[in-house]
């Protein structure tokens, strides 16, 4: 195997490079069958982490994980299965999503700060064989919510792969 | 803000000799920004499923060519030495990602992003945003025509410099080999002063964000090559198609 490039901090100054039209909108908000993926990012200290960007992949309805193009455009691409969202000054983050047959989210963290990428899961509420500590929480208004803790005790739990 | 460049230097030294390593140390106290913002619980181990194995797919609907020439953008030519960046993107175990996205962004030929967060004083370039993105191509070549970037103050500690260098977004196969970093350029001085660099602390591992001048890539009276290959994890899946390279 060879040895992989390592990886380096997205730095301070991304967003007009990374964000784009619709970015954390898999499906349009609003719409049929919709859901709101949202939640917070926080350092150690507890405070917002406001230049921090998260990703998610996740499978369809049905359970199917797409493999189409088109989420840089997303207008009439259909369902991707994949999105970007940048935090913004509270440490927001957000998506408008379907929720998926297979449980869980696929999450990566990137933020100035953060030296290299952090792979974690969200996964829905009541999904068995979770792992403790990553589900969501169904709020009154039917979003799902999920913070995500840098450092401190409230930490979240990240996620080392084979191969990685 | 006291903090000198030899008392920072003196850290990721001492850093260095105790865990030399090929990924970023995510705890590298040199980085002053790290300090509540590195896990400090050992990453759970787990296995990649359903969503993981699938790296979200990118196509010509996507990008257009034009993205791939930084220089072109505006309408008028950017300020500063005209490069040329190229190289292959290949998985763990050699072989070309085909067809998947890169996306770069880079500060202009003074060192100044065209970001409304960027303050330092030097000049916007009216002709040049520093943001590009390309597919690679059916054996993993990406290539972008740009502006040398320059290398730029922050604030990390007294006089600290940031070397030159391009930010680059990167997807493999699969979701878990999700990368972002910065390839430098040859013989920068800077780069033994960084503590951005410098959190990859095996000297080999470094290298290889450094791209390489590339005279078969320059072009008579127009720009300037460099070569810089990608190498991403490994893939989880199991291929039945041989790599054909």
């Amino acid at each position: 195997m060879t040895e992989s490039t390592p990886g380096q901090t997205v730095g301070p100054f991304f967003h007009h490079a990374l964000a784009f039209p619709g970015d954390s909108e898999l499906v349009p908000f609003g719409s049929a069958g919709s859901v709101v993926l949202h939640g917070y990012v926080y350092d150690g200290a507890g405070d917002p982490v406001p230049d921090a960007m998260i990703e998610i992949r996740q499978s369809d309805a049905s359970g199917v994980v797409p493999r189409i193009g088109g989420s840089l455009r997303r207008r009439g691409a259909g369902f991707t299965g994949w999105g970007r969202s940048c935090t913004d000054g509270a440490g927001h983050y957000w998506f408008s999503t379907v929720e998926p047959g297979l449980p869980f989210f696929a999450v990566t963290v990137f933020a100035r700060g953060l030296l290299d990428r952090l792979f974690t899961r969200i996964y829905l509420p009541g999904a068995a064989d979770a792992v403790e500590g990553l589900v969501s929480e169904r709020e009154a208004d039917g979003r799902l919510r999920f913070d995500l803790h840098l450092q401190g005790p409230s930490e979240t739990v990240f996620f080392k792969f084979p191969r990685t | 803000m006291t903090t000198s460049q030899h008392e920072i230097s003196d850290e990721i030294a001492k850093i260095q000799a105790d865990s030399p390593g090929g990924a970023p140390l995510l705890d590298f106290a040199p980085y002053r920004s790290t300090t509540l913002r590195h896990p400090t619980k050992e990453p759970l181990h787990v296995d990649p499923e359903g969503a993981e194995l699938l790296a979200p797919v990118f196509g010509h609907s996507d990008v257009d060519a034009v993205e791939a020439d930084l220089t072109l953008q505006r309408g008028g030519e950017p300020i500063g030495e005209r490069i040329r960046v190229h190289g292959r993107v290949l998985d763990g175990d050699g072989r070309p990602v085909r067809r998947q996205l890169v996306e770069v962004w880079q500060a202009n030929a003074a060192g100044r992003y065209s970001h409304q967060g960027d303050q330092h004083p030097a000049p916007l370039d009216p002709n040049f945003t520093g943001v590009g993105r390309c597919l690679t191509d059916d054996d993993g070549w990406y290539s972008f025509t740009s502006i040398k970037p320059g290398p730029y103050p922050w604030r990390n500690h007294h006089n600290a410099w940031r070397p030159a260098h391009i930010h680059f977004s990167l997807f493999g196969t699969d979701f878990t080999q999700r990368l972002i970093t910065q390839m430098y350029f040859p013989g920068d001085q800077l780069l033994a002063l960084d503590p951005i660099a410098q959190s990859i602390t095996d000297p080999a591992a470094l290298a290889r964000l450094v791209a390489s001048y590339d005279h078969a890539q320059s072009e008579h009276e127009w720009l300037l090559g460099y070569r810089w290959d990608i190498v991403l994890t490994g893939s989880h899946a199991t291929y039945l198609e041989p790599s054909d390279d």
